[in-house]
């Protein structure tokens, strides 16, 4: 229950979701792909929460991890936070303060401060959901809204294909095929066609400035 | 009186003081006797030497009467304060006193004519030793006073309790530091003791303990033990408790807030479905939460009646059915002759079954049928609950008992709580839970419980 409300509450604010219930799969999901974000319950039915940060930091993984636990003794906080963890809920929670924690240290993962992202005029807001361009509200649909994201989140790197597929789209979600393709043509005809630069056989990356 | 200081301080005392009275009454006893037999033996020879020496014709009777006396006299006498305690009077036969001694009474010393006498004169008892001498015609009378004699013996007495009683509070002084000495033992571990932490259960050391305190230390120590695995099992009661409690309220929460903020029917409803589902298994697990804490509490052996075990599991049975049919399972049940019976507590049987069948019904296919069979097995009884879910992954089997642990093929209800009432339920029963797999597939659940049946209670 408690997954699933995570799953589609989440899904709600913005995040794309891959759900897991053991330490098992846990593993295996960090290992298979980069997170922008990790939640983590520390009582799992084949081991600790504990076990998989330790892991999760051991292969030097910096994903950003937040903590959920029953046990809310200031002692269980500390050795939660010193085995590397970023932040620390204790249930039950409020779903938009997790989500605003999440934003909170995935930010701080790529290291940036702010929560707004900027880009030549275009504002994001991803806790609101918003986007506007030189004040004026621009209409993005939710799987356009985190393309841009993605994408501004890393103003000067080319982000892969895959990344963005990755960002998309949950373990059960069906990929279809050129998704990223029609998002980008989309954002193309509300941003203009060269705010997105295409870098062939790389993937997308934001173009400086206007020609 | 509950301090064994003084208990033992006030026994040591009593005792020396009677070992020390008796020897005193005894003494006293003694010396007395022996007095009588010596100033007796005095008295004789006295009177026997005033009489040889009127019969020689050493003194003549009546002429030298103050001679003869003060000889007499001076055999006896000393001159300590015992002086002049023996008096002698000479009576003619006719009764006539013919001489006496100086403080010798004036009255007839005694009316026996012949031996050992006693008589009052003046308010004195005298006793007296008198020989009558026929050829002369006269009586010869030794006496001495009583009085003196008692102060003789008194003398010895008080010379015994003099030092006994300049000694006995020293004595006092020495029993109360042995005692005080001998018990030191003890109060340094009430010092210890009441020097430590409510927390600190570690066990005192008993190597340098004496004999006498080793056992007590002993059974404090594994007191201390108990404690601490108790407290150590609640620790980590509560821990998990509060995970399993607050997890689905963090799940309700978060269905909430999902059907608060979202416009989607779709989503709506299945988060409403889903705090439907979460209700239930929250009740269900506070439930089982209050099993185990009545199972755990109930520290006092279970009253046990005569139970008959087939009525017992059909009544657990019919109580599972709703939920039975709900799931599409079927039960069948195989109790033999039905007569099988046993001196059992029957919530705690009926708590284990309850859980062994709602955990088998949860986890069998649509479709499936649960065996519930019961036979006597020499002096146990035995319950098998067969189904045909998935059975138990045997790696997971060592762990399925403990308190929730959830394996693999968990279920969407399940709380990882009922194998652990069952097992503890089972435990109190003085019985045994057996987990198997099945072939090809199912999980067996076999209970043995010891019928305890006497005499008339036989099975049959």
């Amino acid at each position: 229950m408690l997954v699933d409300g995570l799953t589609v509450g989440l899904g709600l604010a913005g995040f794309t979701v891959d759900a897991v219930s053991s330490c098992e799969d846990a593993a295996t999901a960090t290992r298979a792909q980069r997170y922008d974000a990790i939640v983590l319950d520390l009582m799992l039915p084949d081991g600790s929460g504990l076990d998989v940060l330790a892991e999760l930091r051991g292969a030097k993984d910096s994903t950003p991890v937040v903590l959920l636990t029953a046990r809310d003794q200031v002692a269980d906080r500390i050795s939660g936070l010193d085995a590397g963890a970023d932040d620390y809920m204790g249930k039950p929670f409020d779903l938009d303060e997790l989500a605003a924690r999440l934003r909170a240290v995935a930010r701080r993962g790529v290291g940036r401060a702010n929560a707004i992202l900027e880009w030549r005029g275009v504002m994001l807001d991803p806790a609101q959901l918003t986007a506007t361009r030189g004040g004026a509200p621009l209409k993005l649909t939710r799987r356009e809204f985190s393309v841009l994201r993605a994408l501004m989140e890393r103003p000067m790197a080319t982000v892969p294909k895959a990344a963005l597929e990755e960002t998309l789209y949950g373990w059960q979600e069906e990929v279809e095929s050129n998704a990223v393709e029609v998002h980008v043509h989309h954002l193309r005809t509300k941003l203009g066609p060269n705010f997105i630069k295409t870098v062939r056989g790389l993937g997308y990356r934001l173009a400086e400035d206007t020609p | 009186m509950n301090s064994i200081r003084t208990r033992l301080i006030a026994i040591l005392i009593g005792t020396t003081g009677l070992v020390w009275l008796s020897a005193v009454i005894w003494i006293y006893a003694s010396t007395q006797a022996e007095v009588e037999r010596v100033l007796d033996a005095r008295l004789a020879e006295a009177a026997r030497m005033v009489n040889s020496l009127l019969t020689d014709q050493r003194i003549a009777i009546g002429v030298a009467q103050g001679a003869a006396v003060s000889a007499a006299l001076q055999a006896g006498s000393n001159p300590s304060s015992y002086g002049r305690q023996l008096s002698c009077q000479i009576w003619s036969l006719s009764g006539a006193l013919i001489a006496r001694s100086t403080g010798a009474p004036d009255a007839r010393l005694t009316k026996a004519k012949q031996g050992f006498s006693e008589n009052e004169i003046n308010g004195e008892i005298w006793r007296v030793y008198s020989i009558e001498n026929a050829e002369l015609g006269v009586s010869v009378m030794i006496g001495d006073s009583l009085g003196v004699r008692e102060r003789l013996v008194g003398d010895v007495i008080k010379g015994l309790l003099l030092p006994a009683t300049i000694i006995f509070p020293f004595l006092g002084g020495l029993i109360w530091l042995s005692v005080k000495r001998g018990l030191r033992p003890l109060s340094d571990m009430a010092r210890t003791l009441s020097s430590r932490k409510a927390s600190d259960l570690r066990p005192l050391p008993i190597s340098d303990m004496p004999d006498e305190i080793a056992p007590a230390v002993d059974a404090l120590n594994s007191l201390f033990k108990r404690v601490d695995a108790a407290r150590e099992r609640e620790r980590s009661f509560t821990a998990f408790a509060a995970h399993e409690l607050r997890t689905p309220l963090a799940g309700l929460k978060t269905q909430a807030q999902i059907a608060l903020g979202s416009a989607d029917a779709e989503v709506h409803a299945n988060a409403l479905r889903q705090i439907a589902t979460g209700v239930d298994r929250t009740g269900r697990l506070v439930k089982q939460l209050l099993d185990l804490a009545l199972l755990e509490a109930s520290e006092a052996e279970p009253s046990p009646t005569n139970e008959s075990i087939s009525s017992l599991v059909q009544t657990v049975i019919a109580e599972q059915q709703a939920l039975a049919s709900r799931c599409g399972v079927a039960i069948r049940i195989e109790l033999g002759d039905g007569k099988t019976k046993a001196w059992i507590e029957p919530h705690f049987l009926m708590l284990a079954l309850r859980n062994l069948l709602e955990n088998s019904i949860s986890h069998s296919p649509k479709g499936g049928t649960i065996v519930c069979s019961s036979a006597k097995d020499g002096t146990d009884v035995r319950i098998m609950i067969e189904d045909e879910g998935p059975g138990i992954p045997e790696e997971e089997l060592p762990r399925a008992t403990e308190r929730f642990f959830r394996g693999r093929n968990k279920t969407e209800i399940g709380s990882g709580l009922g194998l652990a009432i069952a097992q503890l339920a089972i435990e109190r029963l003085g019985g045994s839970l057996e987990l198997m797999n099945r072939d090809p597939r199912g999980l067996s659940a076999n209970v043995s419980i010891p019928a305890r049946v006497t005499g008339d209670w036989a099975c049959s």
